[in-house]
C-alpha cells in the first residue's frame, strides 16, 4: 500500500508563493475549458472572446473595473476577517444593508455639496455594514455562536428586508411599478472618471481602500493583533492581547467595507437601489480573497481579474453559445485550486511505500 | 383569535409540516455524519442543489424517479469525496473548501442545466413521486391525511432517520466516526484509518445532503429552477447544533421548524396583507438564528471539529 | 529465553536532528524491559516506530518474524503490540466499552457485539486486576482509571507486548505501586511489556532488563538484577547538568491572597474555598494529580477565568477586574500549561512573540503610532541573548523552535518585565533535562530578585527542590501550604490521594 504524508515546510518560498495564484488560475481554467469543449465550443476561441469582452476595448475595460469595485471591496472585507480567523460570510447583506443606508440619507433626506456627501455616504454605508455584523460578533464573543451560519442566515434576512422596503415603503413612485428605491441626489452621486464608460470614482475609493487596509495590517499595532489573533488567539490572549477587542473591530472593519461595496453600487453604478443590486458581490468577495492569499493590494488584482471573468463571460456567451454560468464555475473552481496550491505552498508530500529491505 | 389556533387542529397543516421537514431531514443527517467525524461540510447547500438538478434532469431525460434519486446520491458522494480529499487527506481549510464546493456545486449545476436546456424560460416539468395509498392507514380520519397520505420519497426520509440512528448508535462505522470527530488519535491507536473513516462519513453525508435536494424536484415540486434551495443547507447547519449532532433530535428538529413554516404560511394566509409577506419568509432563517443562540448555552461541539488530522506528525 | 520482537538498525530523523540512530535490541516473552533515558532522548519516538505512527527513514521491526508495516497502526496491533501513550488516547465522549470495542471488528461489520465485548472486557479486567465499569463515560473517570482503561484496550484487542509510555508521569507514588503490581502480574501470565520511563528508581524495581538510550542512541544493556545503580545513571546523563539550588531569601511582603475562591462551570474542572498567600521571594509550589482543579486556579490567579464567589487581593489589599490585562498591569507573569497552543503564536516571527506582550507601551511604536520595528528588534535580540535561546533568526517562524527553546523564551518574556508574582503551570513538562535545569533556574532567580511564584506542577521532585512551601489539590480544594523542609514524596502522594481532605 502507498500512502503520503504532508510535512510542513520550514520555510515558504516567495517565488512559489507569487506563482501559486497563477497555477491556480491556470488549473481552473484547463478544468473549466473541459465543460466549454463539453459545450461543443473550442476552449481556446472562448477564452479569446471572453478577454475581449472584458479588456477588447476601453468600454469594455472600464465595465471590467467598474464590476471590479464592488468585488475588491467585498474582497477586503473577507480578506481581513479571514485573516483574524473571523468567518464573516455576510458581506451579501452587508453589501445590501450599505445600500439601503445609501438609499435613506442620499435620496433627500440630508443634501450637502458632493466633497460632502460622498464621504458621508461612504460613512453611512459603511457603518450600516458595520452595524449589521455588530450583533453577531457580540453573540460570537458572549455566547460562542458560531458566526459562519448566522453571518449566512442573515443574508437571506436582508434580502427579503430590501425586497420589502422596495415594494413598499421606499418604492420609488416614479418607478412605473418597478421595485427600485429613489434616486441618488445628484451631489452624491460618484463622479464619472472614464468618461462615456460606467467607471466611476468608487473604483479609485475602492483601490485606495485596498492600500489603507495594506498599510493597517502590515504597519500598525492593530494589525498586528489581527493577525497574532487569526493565527492563535489563545497564545495571544495569553500574551496580554485584547480578543475581544481586535475581534469586535475586525467585524467592524470587515463589516464596514461591504457596506461601502453597497454605496459604491447604489450612488457610482445605478444611481438607486435595485432588488437585483449585488449578483453575488459579497460571495465573489471570498473568491477574490482567497485568490489574493489575503493579502489587500493583492485583493484589487484578484478583484479586477474576477470581474473580467463576469463581464467577459457575457460576451463569450453571445459569441459562443456557452451559458454564462461558466463564470461562476470558474469562480468555484478557483478558491479549490488555491487551497490546493495553497497547500503545495506550505507542505512537502512525501510518498510512503511499503520499503524493502535497506 | 382563534382561528390562529384552529390551524393546528387541521390535518392539511401536519401534512405540510412533514413534506416541508423531509429535505431538512436529510440535509441534517447529512451535516451530522460529517461533523459527528469533525468535518464541517459547508458545501451543503451547493450539494443540495446539485442534487436537486442531477435527481430532476436524470428524471427529466427518462429515467424512473427511483433512479432520479441514486443519480443525486452519486452526485452528492463525488462532491463528499471531494470535500473530503481537500479536508481530511490534504487538510485544507473545512470553511473555504465548503464555501468553495458550494460556489462550484451550483453553478456546475446551473451550467449543465442550461446546457442540456438552453431556450427554456418556463422551466419544464416531470411527474414526481405521487402520494401512495396504504390500505386501511390513509383511510383514517385526520391521521390518515396528516401521515399516511404521503409520497414515497416522505417515508424515505423517515427511513433515513432510522438508518442513521442504527449507524450511529449499533455499528462499528458509527462508532469509529464519533471517535473521529472527538480524538481521531484515539482511533489510530485502535488501529482504524481516521482518514478512511472520516472520508466515509464525509461521503455518505454528502449524499444525504444531494437526496435531501433531489426531494425538492422529485416530490415536493416537479421542476427544477435557480435558487430554490434558497438557504435550506444554511438552516440545516443551525439545526445541527440546535439537535447537538444526533440523528434523532435532527428529525425532532427539523419537525419543529417546519412545523413553524408550515404555521407561517396559513397564518400569512389568514393575517392578510397586514403584514407584508417577506416578514414572513424571514422566518425560518430569524428562527435558525434565534435557534442557535438558545442551544449556544448547552453545546457541546465534538472536540476535533475544524481539526485536520495528520499521520505521523510529531506531538 | 524466546524473542518476541527484534528491533534493527532503526534511525529516524526530524529535519537534521536525529531522533533515533541506528537502535538494535529485542525483547523476549515473558519479560519487562525498561528502556531508560532523558526526556528527549528518543524513547517516545523510538516507541512511536514500533507501534506504527511513525515512519523510520531505514531499520526494520520484525515482531514474531513478522515484519511491521509502518505509516498505520494497524499491523503493529494485527500482530500484538499494544501501547498505551503518556498523553492518553481516548474518546471522552464515548463509554468505556465503546471505546475499547473500537478496532476489534472492521469497521464494515454491520453489527456491534456489546455483550461479547462487556463479557470479555469483564473477564479481562478480573483476570489482571483492573476494576472499571464498563458503562462510565470516559470524561468521568480518574486518570488512573483512564490508564487502567488504556492498558484493557490493548489486552482487549489480545496484545502480547504491551508498551507503557511513562506510565507513572500522572500518577501518585500509591497509584504507581499498584501499577507495577499489575505489570508484574501481566508477565507472569506470560504478556511481555516495555516499560519506558526516565525515572531510574522506579525501573530499578520493576524491570528485567534494561537499557539505555542517549541523543537517540542506545549507550547501554544491562540485566536489572546485576545492575549497579551508579553506572546506569551515568549512562543516562552522559554530561554532567548541574542542577540549580535553591538559596535562602529574604521573604518580602504578602503579593497575592486569595479568599474563600470558588468557580464552577461545564468547561473547567471546579475548584471550592481555595485560599491562599504568596509574598515576594516565594516560590509556592502546587502537586496534585492531573486533573484535580490545577489548571482553573491557574486560570483565576492569571484572570483568564473569574471567580463565581471569594476575592483576589494584590499587594496592600488592592483588587483589580478580573481579566488578564489588568492582572498583567499589576505584574503578574503566568506561564501557561500548554505552550504549544496558549504560548506563542506558531505562524508569527520570534521578534513579533517577543513584543506581544508589550504591545501597549510606547517605546515600541514609533511617531505614527507604528510598529517600531528596529527597537523591537533590538528587545528581541536581546532577549535571546540573555535567556539563551537557541534560534536562526529572530525572523525566523516561532513553531520552528524546540521544546525548551519555546519555554525559555516565553519565560524570558515575561522575566524581561521583571514581574512580582510568577503562575507558572507545568513549566518544565516534557522538556529535556537540559531544559529543565536552565528553566528551574531561571525561577530561582526570579525568586531572588524577589517575585513571588506560583508553581504548579506535577513532579514531585520538582516541587520538592525548587518551592519553598508545597500545597495538594485534590477534587478541587487546596490544602494548607507544607514547608517542604519538612514533608517528603511519600506524605506529599498520599495527600494527592485525597488523604486530610
Amino acid at each position: 500500500m502507498v500512502t503520503f504524508r504532508l510535512e510542513e515546510r520550514e520555510r515558504t518560498s516567495y517565488p512559489l508563493a507569487l506563482i501559486s495564484p497563477l497555477i491556480a488560475v491556470f488549473i481552473s481554467l484547463v478544468l473549466a475549458g473541459l465543460l466549454i469543449i463539453l459545450a461543443g465550443a473550442n476552449p481556446v476561441q472562448s477564452y479569446y472572446e471572453l478577454m475581449k469582452g472584458a479588456f477588447g476595448s476601453k468600454n469594455a475595460f472600464a465595465e471590467t473595473l467598474a464590476r471590479a469595485t464592488p468585488i475588491i471591496l467585498t474582497g477586503l472585507a473577507a480578506s481581513i476577517a479571514f485573516r483574524a480567523k473571523f468567518w464573516n460570510i455576510g458581506a451579501e447583506g452587508q453589501l445590501y444593508f450599505g445600500a439601503l443606508a445609501t438609499t435613506m440619507f442620499g435620496t433627500g433626506l440630508i443634501v450637502l455639496p458632493s466633497i460632502l456627501m460622498i464621504p458621508f455616504l461612504f460613512i453611512m454605508g459603511a457603518l450600516a455594514g458595520g452595524l449589521l455584523l455588530l450583533p453577531l460578533v457580540l453573540l460570537k464573543l458572549y455566547y460562542k455562536v458560531d458566526e459562519v451560519v448566522t453571518t449566512l442566515l442573515l443574508n437571506f434576512v436582508v434580502v427579503l428586508l430590501v425586497s420589502y422596503l422596495l415594494e413598499g415603503p421606499w418604492k420609488d413612485p416614479m418607478s412605473l411599478g418597478w421595485p427600485q428605491g429613489k434616486s441618488v441626489v445628484d451631489s452624491g452621486i460618484l463622479p464619472q472618471i472614464l468618461a462615456k464608460t460606467r467607471l466611476h470614482l468608487g473604483f479609485v475609493i475602492a483601490v485606495f481602500t485596498a492600500l489603507s487596509i495594506w498599510l493597517i495590517m502590515n504597519k500598525t499595532i492593530i494589525g498586528y493583533q489581527i493577525k497574532s489573533v487569526g493565527s492563535n488567539a489563545s497564545a495571544a490572549s495569553h500574551s496580554g492581547l485584547p480578543i475581544f477587542k481586535t475581534t469586535l473591530i475586525v467585524a467592524l472593519f470587515s463589516g464596514g467595507m461591504a457596506g461601502m461595496a453597497g454605496v459604491t453600487e447604489t450612488a457610482g453604478l445605478k444611481g438607486y437601489l435595485t432588488l437585483d443590486l449585488s449578483p453575488g458581490f459579497g460571495y465573489a468577495g471570498i473568491a477574490v480573497a482567497m485568490l489574493a492569499n489575503l493579502n489587500p493590494l493583492g485583493v484589487i488584482f484578484s478583484g479586477i481579474f474576477l470581474a473580467s471573468i463576469y463581464v467577459g463571460a457575457d460576451a463569450m456567451s453571445r459569441a459562443m453559445n456557452v451559458p454564462t454560468y461558466l463564470a461562476d464555475v470558474i469562480v468555484g473552481l478557483t478558491v479549490l485550486s488555491i487551497l490546493l496550491s495553497l497547500i503545495f505552498i506550505n507542505f512537502k508530500i512525501k510518498f510512503i511505500g511499503n520499503r524493502d529491505n535497506d | 383569535m382563534i382561528e390562529f389556533f384552529e390551524i393546528f387542529l387541521t390535518a392539511g397543516f401536519w401534512a405540510a409540516t412533514i413534506r416541508i421537514a423531509c429535505p431538512l431531514i436529510l440535509a441534517t443527517l447529512g451535516e451530522v455524519l460529517c461533523e459527528r467525524a469533525g468535518v464541517l461540510n459547508l458545501g451543503i447547500e451547493g450539494i443540495m442543489s446539485i442534487g436537486a438538478m442531477v435527481g430532476w434532469m436524470t428524471v427529466f431525460l427518462g429515467a424512473d424517479l427511483y433512479t432520479g434519486i441514486l443519480a443525486a446520491l452519486i452526485i452528492g458522494g463525488v462532491f463528499g469525496l471531494m470535500h473530503a480529499i481537500f479536508t481530511v487527506y490534504l487538510g485544507a481549510s473545512q470553511h473555504v473548501t465548503g464555501i468553495g464546493i458550494t460556489m462550484l456545486a451550483s453553478s456546475l449545476g446551473f451550467f449543465i442545466f442550461k446546457l442540456i436546456l438552453p431556450a427554456s424560460t418556463t422551466p419544464p416539468k416531470i411527474k414526481p413521486f405521487q402520494p401512495i395509498d396504504i390500505p386501511f392507514l390513509s383511510d383514517l380520519p385526520f391521521f390518515g391525511q396528516a401521515l399516511f397520505q404521503h409520497t414515497p420519497f416522505t417515508y424515505l426520509a423517515i427511513v433515513a432517520v432510522i438508518f442513521a440512528f442504527w449507524l450511529m448508535n449499533s455499528t462499528p462505522l458509527g462508532l469509529s466516526i464519533k471517535m473521529a470527530g472527538e480524538n481521531p488519535m484515539a482511533l489510530e491507536a485502535q488501529g482504524i484509518d481516521v482518514f478512511l473513516v472520516r472520508t466515509i462519513a464525509v461521503v455518505l453525508g454528502s449524499a444525504f445532503m444531494a437526496v435531501g435536494g433531489a426531494y425538492l424536484t422529485l416530490s415536493a415540486f416537479d421542476a427544477f429552477y435557480f435558487g430554490m434551495i434558497n438557504g435550506r443547507g444554511w438552516i440545516a447547519i443551525a439545526l445541527v447544533i440546535f439537535a447537538s449532532w444526533k440523528p434523532e433530535r435532527a428529525l425532532l428538529g427539523a419537525l419543529l421548524f417546519a412545523g413553524l413554516d408550515a404555521y407561517q404560511v396559513r397564518a400569512q394566509q389568514l393575517a392578510g396583507a397586514v403584514i407584508p409577506y417577506q416578514f414572513f419568509l424571514m422566518m425560518p432563517f430569524v428562527l435558525s438564528i434565534i435557534a442557535m443562540i438558545i442551544a449556544a448555552k448547552r453545546t457541546r461541539y465534538p472536540k476535533a471539529l475544524l481539526v485536520p488530522f495528520r499521520r505521523g506528525e510529531r506531538h | 529465553m524466546e524473542n518476541l520482537l527484534k528491533v534493527e538498525k532503526i534511525t529516524k530523523k526530524f529535519g537534521n536532528f536525529f531522533a533515533n540512530h541506528e537502535i538494535n535490541f529485542e525483547v523476549r516473552k515473558g519479560e519487562v524491559l525498561a528502556i531508560l533515558g532523558e526526556n528527549g532522548a528518543g524513547k517516545t519516538t523510538l516507541m512511536n516506530i514500533l507501534f506504527g505512527h511513525y515512519t523510520p527513514d531505514s531499520g526494520n521491526v520484525i515482531f514474531e518474524g513478522h515484519k511491521i508495516d509502518f505509516g498505520n497502526t494497524n499491523s503493529a496491533i494485527k500482530l500484538g503490540i499494544g501501547m498505551v501513550h503518556q498523553h492518553f488516547t481516548l474518546a471522552e465522549n464515548l463509554t468505556v466499552l465503546e471505546n475499547i470495542m473500537i478496532g476489534k471488528q472492521s469497521i464494515f461489520s454491520l453489527s456491534l457485539p456489546k455483550k461479547d465485548a462487556r463479557k470479555k472486557l469483564l473477564r479481562l479486567s478480573e483476570k489482571y486486576g483492573l476494576p472499571i465499569n464498563p458503562d462510565s463515560m470516559v470524561t468521568d473517570l480518574s486518570v488512573s482509571e483512564k490508564q487502567r482503561l488504556e492498558i484493557l484496550k490493548t489486552l482487549f484487542l489480545d496484545c502480547k507486548l504491551l508498551i507503557l509510555d511513562e506510565p507513572t508521569a500522572a500518577l501518585t507514588p500509591q497509584e504507581t505501586e499498584a501499577l507495577f503490581a499489575t505489570v508484574r502480574e501481566m508477565v507472569e501470565l506470560g504478556l511481555s511489556v516495555i516499560l519506558i520511563s526516565h525515572k531510574l528508581n522506579e525501573i530499578l524495581r520493576v524491570s528485567d532488563r534494561i537499557i539505555v538510550l542517549r541523543d537517540g542512541a542506545l549507550v547501554g544493556e544491562v540485566n536489572t538484577n546485576s545492575a549497579v545503580r551508579s553506572e546506569i545513571a551515568e549512562m543516562i546523563v552522559g554530561k554532567k547538568i548541574e542542577y540549580p539550588k535553591k538559596q535562602d531569601v529574604k521573604r518580602k511582603s504578602q503579593y497575592l491572597q486569595l479568599t474563600d475562591i470558588s468557580y464552577k462551570s461545564l468547561s473547567f474542572p471546579a475548584v471550592q474555598n481555595i485560599n491562599l498567600t504568596l509574598s515576594g521571594g516565594q516560590i509556592l509550589g502546587i502537586a496534585g494529580v492531573a486533573g484535580n482543579g490545577q489548571t482553573t486556579l491557574a486560570k483565576l490567579l492569571s484572570g483568564h477565568l473569574k471567580p463565581s464567589s471569594g476575592e483576589v487581593l494584590f499587594y496592600e489589599n488592592k483588587k483589580v477586574n478580573t481579566s488578564p490585562k489588568s492582572f498583567m498591569n499589576l505584574g503578574l507573569a503566568y506561564i501557561p500549561e500548554d505552550r504549544n497552543s496558549d504560548g506563542l503564536v506558531g505562524e508569527m516571527e520570534i521578534w513579533e512573540n517577543v513584543i506581544m506582550t508589550e504591545i501597549d507601551t510606547p517605546y515600541f511604536r514609533n511617531k505614527f503610532g507604528w510598529i517600531n520595528k528596529s527597537k523591537s528588534f533590538e528587545r528581541a535580540t536581546n532577549l535571546c541573548n540573555l535567556y539563551d535561546v537557541r534560534m536562526q533568526s529572530i525572523r525566523q517562524p516561532c513553531r520552528l523552535l524546540s521544546g525548551g527553546n519555546v519555554q525559555k523564551l516565553l519565560l524570558g518574556r515575561w522575566l524581561m518585565r521583571s514581574p512580582k508574582i510568577i503562575i507558572a503551570c507545568q513549566p518544565t513538562r516534557g522538556l529535556d533535562e537540559g531544559a529543565i535545569a536552565s528553566i528551574q533556574k531561571l525561577l530561582l532567580q526570579a525568586r531572588a530578585k524577589g517575585s513571588g511564584i506560583v508553581l504548579i506542577s506535577e513532579d514531585l521532585d520538582e516541587l520538592l527542590s525548587i518551592s519553598d512551601d508545597v500545597a495538594v489539590m485534590y477534587k478541587g480544594a487546596l490544602s494548607e501550604p507544607i514547608n517542604t523542609e519538612q514533608t517528603d514524596k511519600l506524605s506529599i502522594g498520599l495527600m494527592m490521594a485525597g488523604e486530610g481532605f
